[in-house]
C-alpha cells in the first residue's frame, strides 16, 4: 500500500465478499507478472462503479493501470483499450448491477468480438452501493426498498447469460476460496478470448448468502454452492448448458472452448490475407485530383 | 452568358437523383468547373421524395444556390414539389412515360424507351444528362470521358454498359437540341495558372482526412445518419501499425471505447449524429473528468429525437457544448465548407492533444455531404501536436498542477487511476471539497491552451455585423457580399472556433451594436450564447431542414438593420 493515498475515504464493510476477491486480483497480477516478466503497469483494471469497482484503489502492493470509469460501461472501455494496445492485459471488474443490469447490453458483443479481456464478476445479488436496491441475480421474493411485494422479476442466472452471450472460457468461483479464486483469474487471463471469472462475493450489510453458499450439511441444509464434479467435460458446450441450468451455485470451470482466435488476431488475419497496405494520405488525395 | 448554372434531379429515393447530379459535377469539375452538389432523400432506401443538385460555375461557389436552371423530373410529384424553385427562364426535362405535363419550357423525354433504344434499360437518367448537357452548352466528349471512366471496372460486360450509356447520352442531346429549348449557356470556366492542384472531395472525406493528417490512430463507432460516411471512410482508409477502426454496438460503447483506447496514449475519434451525441453525454463527461484526449464529429441532423435524419440543421450547439451534467465546457469547432472540415478536424485532434480532453467537431449534414472542388490541402502545413508522455519522475500523481501535465501510458511509468469520480492528483477517488474546488479550476484552466483560434473579420468599423456560424457561412457571406455591393454598411465576422471563441474576435464583438446570427434553429442557440458572452447577438433563424438561400437570408438581415 506503499503508494495509497491516505486521504482516500472508502472502505469496504467488514467481511465484505469483495475484500477475497481484491486479494485474490493483488496476487493473480503478482504472479503474471514475475511469471511473463512483464511490469505490473502492462496491466490495466478497467473498473465498475459499485462497492465492487472501488477494488481498483483499494490495490496494495504494485500497481497496475486503472481506469475507473461510469456506471455500466467497463465492457466498451476495456475493448477500447484492448482494441488500441493488444499487448496490455485488461482486467474487468463489476458488480452484477453493474455488469448484468444496466451493463447487459454490452455482454453479448464483447463476447462475439472474442475480446481478449478477462472480467471479474463480484456478485453478492444486490446493489451495495445504493443501499440494498434489488438486482438482476437478487432471489424471488425477495423483499428490497425497491421489491416491497417482495422480487417479481425472476432471477437472472448470468452463467446462462454467458453462455448464450457466447464467452468462450467461464469459471464460477467463491470470494473465499482465495487461492483458487487467483489460480482462475490467472488462468482467465492467460486465455486467448473472452473469459468470466464470476464470483459469489456476498454483501454482508445487505445480502448476506455466506450461510446459504456453505450450507449446514449437519443440520440438512445442502450448501447452495457445489464443486463442479470431475467428469464435467468443459469443452463441451451443451453439457456446460446443462450444468449452467441447475439450480445452485458450480464452482469451478464450466465452460473453456477449445478454439479461440482472440479479436486482434482475426482482425490482423483478415488484413493481412486482403493485403491492405498503411494509409497514404497523399495517395487518397491522389485520387480525388480533376 | 451567366455565371453559373444549377441542375436538380428529383425523383423517387432508389431512381438514381443524387448519382445524376454528382455524375453532372463531375464531369463538370473535368472540364475545369467549379461544382458543389447536394442532395436531400427521405429516411428510407428505395422511393420517397428524393433530389440531388449540382451547381456548376466558372466562379468559386458559396452556396447549393437559391433557384434552379434546370428541373430534371422522373414523376410528377417531383415536378409539382420542385416547380417552385425554377428561375423564370429554367427548363424542365422530364420523363414523358410516367406523366404529363403543360408547361411552356419543359422537354418530354420518353425516357424508358430511349434507354432500352440505347441498349441499357437502366440508362434513363443519362438519356435525361444528355438532354441537359446539350441544352446548357455542356461538353458531350468531357461526359462521354467520364462515362468511360466511371464504367470501366474491369469486369465483363462493361465495355456494353459504356457503349449503351454512351448512346444513351446522345439520344438525349439529339432530342434536346429538335426541341429548340434554349437556356443561357454557363461561361466557360476559368484558367488559374498558379493554383494548387484541385481536388473534388466531400466534406465527410475531408474531415477524415484532416484527423488523419493530424495523426488519428483509433476510429470507433456506430450507423447513424448522416455521419456513417465517416465511419465506412475510415474503415476502408485507416490502415497500419498500430491503427484501429471498428463498429461498436451503440454509441454508448463508442464513446466509452475511446476512453478506453485514448487512455493507452492513442488518439481517437468517433463519428455520430444528434441521438449518438446525447447518448454520449455522460461519457463525455468522463473524457473531461478524467482528462482523455478524443475528437467526437457531431454531423447535425434535424432533432430532436429521431428528427429529421436526412435533413440538414444547427441544433446541436448547446449540446454541443455542454452534452453532460455538471460543469464542462467542451472545446467546440465547427467548419464552414468542405475546405474548412480538413482544417478544422485535424485542429480538433491537436487541440484534443494540447489540453488532454474531448473536442466536438461540430459539422452538419449540407457539409458533410458535400461534394465540392477544393485546392488540394497542403498537409505539409499540418503540425502534429501529440500529450506529453510521463517520463515517471512525478511517479502517479497524473493529475498533479493546476494545468496540463504529462500522461502515463499503461506499459510505461506512472500507474494511475483514470477517474471519473473527483479525484486526488493520484486519481483516487475523493469527496474534500477543496479538491474538488482544485480539480474544476484545473480543468477549465486548460481550455486556456486553445488560444490559437483564428478569425475572419472585414468592415470592422460598421456599428452592426453578421457573424453566421458552421455551414452558415457560404449563404451569410454571399449576402453579405450583396448587401455591402448595395452600399449597406455592414461587418462581416466568422469563426470555426466557437468554444472557447477567439478573445481578440470576443473583444470586438461586444463593441457592436448588433451582431446578427444567422442559424439553422428554432432557439437562436449561437446567438443565445454570445449574449451570455456579452455581446449584442439577435438570432436570424430557420428551421425547414434545408440551407439558407441566399436571397431570404438577406432579406432578413435588412429586416433586422434598423
Ligand atoms: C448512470 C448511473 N445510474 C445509477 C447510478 C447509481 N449507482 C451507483 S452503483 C449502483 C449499483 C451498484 O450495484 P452493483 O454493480 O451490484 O455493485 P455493488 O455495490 O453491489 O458492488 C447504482 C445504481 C450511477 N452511478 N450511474
Ligand atoms: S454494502 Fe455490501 S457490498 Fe458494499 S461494502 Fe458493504 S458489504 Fe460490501
Ligand atoms: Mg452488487
Amino acid at each position: 500500500m506503499a503508494k495509497r493515498n491516505p486521504s482516500y475515504d472508502f472502505t469496504w464493510c467488514p467481511g465484505c465478499g469483495d475484500f477475497g476477491v481484491k486479494r485474490a486480483i493483488e496476487r493473480a497480477l503478482t504472479a503474471r507478472a514475475s511469471e511473463k516478466q512483464e511490469p505490473i503497469e502492462n496491466s490495466v483494471i478497467v473498473a465498475g462503479i459499485g462497492c465492487s469497482g472501488n477494488l481498483v484503489h483499494l490495490q496494495e502492493g504494485p500497481q497496475p493501470f486503472g481506469i475507473h470509469g461510469i456506471h455500466g460501461r467497463t465492457l466498451p472501455i476495456a475493448y477500447g483499450t484492448k482494441s488500441a494496445n493488444p499487448d496490455l492485459n485488461v482486467l474487468v471488474v463489476s458488480g452484477d448491477g453493474d455488469f448484468l443490469s444496466i451493463g447487459s447490453e454490452h455482454i453479448a458483443p464483447q463476447a462475439r468480438r472474442n475480446l481478449d479481456i478477462t472480467v471479474v464478476v463480484m456478485d453478492n445479488g444486490i446493489y451495495g452501493l445504493t443501499k440494498g436496491q434489488a438486482s438482476p441475480t437478487t432471489d424471488l421474493e425477495e423483499i428490497t426498498p425497491t421489491t416491497k411485494y417482495g422480487k417479481l422479476d425472476d432471477r437472472m442466472n448470468p452463467l446462462m447469460v454467458y453462455l448464450g452471450g457466447g464467452a468462450r472460457f467461464i469459471i464460477s468461483e467463491l470470494s473465499t476460496r482465495i487461492r483458487p479464486l487467483q489460480q482462475a483469474i490467472e488462468d482467465a487471463m492467460n486465455y486467448p478470448g473472452f473469459s468470466i471469472v464470476h464470483v459469489q462475493s456476498p454483501c454482508t450489510t445487505y445480502n448476506d448468502t455466506y450461510a446459504a453458499l456453505k450450507g449446514d450439511e449437519a443440520n440438512g441444509i445442502k450448501a447452495l454452492a457445489q464443486p463442479i464434479a470431475d467428469s464435467h467435460d468443459a469443452s463441451d458446450y451443451f453439457q456446460a448448458l446443462a450444468l449452467a441450468a441447475q439450480p445452485g451455485v458450480p464452482v469451478g470451470v464450466l465452460y473453456k472452448a477449445d478454439n479461440s482466435v482472440p479479436a486482434h488476431d482475426r482482425l490482423t488475419q483478415a488484413k493481412q490475407k486482403a493485403g491492405i497496405a498503411s494509409t497514404d494520405i497523399e495517395k487518397l488525395f491522389d485520387g480525388m485530383v480533376i | 452568358m451567366s455565371k453559373n448554372l444549377v441542375v436538380r434531379f428529383a425523383g423517387e429515393g432508389g431512381q438514381g437523383v443524387v448519382g445524376g447530379s454528382e455524375l453532372m459535377a463531375s464531369a463538370a469539375a473535368e472540364s475545369g468547373y467549379h461544382v458543389l452538389t447536394f442532395a436531400t432523400y427521405p429516411s428510407q432506401i428505395k422511393g420517397g421524395p428524393a433530389w440531388g443538385q449540382a451547381r456548376i460555375s466558372s466562379e468559386p461557389i458559396l452556396t447549393p444556390g437559391d433557384s434552379l436552371d434546370v428541373l430534371v423530373c422522373q414523376n410528377e410529384y417531383a415536378y409539382d414539389a420542385n416547380l417552385p424553385e425554377l428561375s423564370d427562364q429554367g427548363i424542365i426535362v422530364y420523363n414523358s412515360q410516367e406523366f404529363e405535363i403543360e408547361h411552356p419550357r419543359a422537354l418530354a423525354l420518353p425516357t424508358d424507351d430511349m434507354a432500352r433504344e440505347a441498349g441499357n434499360a437502366r440508362a434513363g437518367t443519362i438519356v435525361m444528362i444528355g438532354a441537359v448537357a446539350k441544352a446548357v452548352g455542356f461538353s458531350l466528349e468531357a461526359l462521354e470521358s467520364f462515362i468511360t471512366a466511371r464504367w470501366d471496372r474491369g469486369r465483363p460486360g462493361d465495355a456494353a454498359i459504356i457503349e449503351g450509356n454512351i448512346k444513351a447520352l446522345h439520344l438525349g442531346a439529339t432530342a434536346a437540341d429538335e426541341s429548340g429549348f434554349e437556356i443561357a449557356q454557363v461561361d466557360p470556366p476559368v484558367e488559374e495558372p498558379d493554383a494548387r492542384e484541385r481536388i473534388l472531395i466531400r466534406g465527410y472525406e475531408a474531415a477524415c482526412l484532416g484527423a488523419m493528417a493530424a495523426g488519428v490512430d483509433v476510429f470507433i463507432g456506430y450507423p447513424i445518419s448522416p455521419a456513417t460516411t465517416m465511419l465506412t471512410y475510415m474503415e476502408s482508409n485507416l490502415n497500419g501499425d498500430g491503427k484501429f477502426v471498428g463498429q461498436a454496438s451503440s454509441e454508448i460503447e463508442s464513446i466509452a471505447a475511446l476512453i478506453g483506447a485514448g487512455f493507452t496514449g492513442k488518439k481517437t475519434m468517433t463519428s455520430t449524429a444528434g441521438p449518438g451525441l446525447s447518448l454520449m453525454g455522460e461519457g463525455l463527461g468522463l473524457a473531461w473528468m478524467s482528462e482523455i484526449p478524443l475528437v467526437v464529429a457531431d454531423v447535425q441532423r434535424g432533432g430532436p429525437a429521431t428528427g429529421l435524419p436526412t435533413k440538414t440543421e444547427q441544433s446541436d450547439f448547446i449540446m454541443a457544448m455542454n452534452p453532460g451534467h455538471g460543469d464542462m465546457s467542451l472545446p467546440v469547432i465547427a467548419p464552414g465548407n468542405v475546405e474548412e472540415a480538413f482544417w478544422a478536424t485535424a485542429k480538433a485532434v491537436n487541440w484534443s492533444e494540447r489540453y488532454q480532453g474531448p473536442v466536438i467537431l461540430l459539422t452538419e449534414m449540407s457539409v458533410a455531404e458535400r461534394a465540392q472542388d477544393i485546392e488540394r490541402p497542403d498537409t505539409s502545413l499540418i503540425s502534429q501536436e501529440s500529450r506529453s508522455i510521463s517520463d515517471g519522475s512525478v511517479e502517479n500523481r497524473r493529475y498533479e498542477g493546476e494545468g496540463v501535465s504529462p500522461f502515463p501510458v499503461p506499459g510505461g511509468p506512472g500507474a494511475y487511476v483514470a477517474n471519473g469520480s473527483e479525484h486526488d492528483e493520484q486519481g483516487d477517488t475523493t469527496h474534500l471539497a477543496d479538491v474538488h474546488i482544485q480539480m474544476t479550476e484545473r480543468r477549465f484552466a486548460k481550455l486556456k491552451t486553445l488560444n490559437d483560434g483564428t478569425f475572419e473579420a472585414e468592415n470592422p468599423t460598421a456599428s452592426i455585423a453578421i457573424m453566421p456560424w458552421g455551414g452558415s457561412k457560404g449563404s451569410g457571406r454571399g449576402a453579405w457580399q450583396e448587401l455591402t455591393s448595395e452600399g449597406i454598411d455592414i461587418g462581416w465576422y466568422y469563426t470555426m472556433y466557437l468554444n472557447p471563441l477567439p478573445e481578440e474576435l470576443l473583444a470586438e464583438l461586444r463593441t457592436k451594436d448588433k451582431v446578427l446570427v444567422p442559424e439553422l434553429n428554432y432557439m437562436g442557440q449561437f446567438a443565445g450564447h454570445l449574449r451570455q458572452l456579452g455581446v449584442a447577438a439577435e438570432t436570424i433563424n430557420q428551421y425547414t431542414g434545408l440551407p439558407w438561400r441566399i436571397s431570404d437570408l438577406k432579406e432578413e438581415i435588412k429586416g433586422h438593420l434598423s
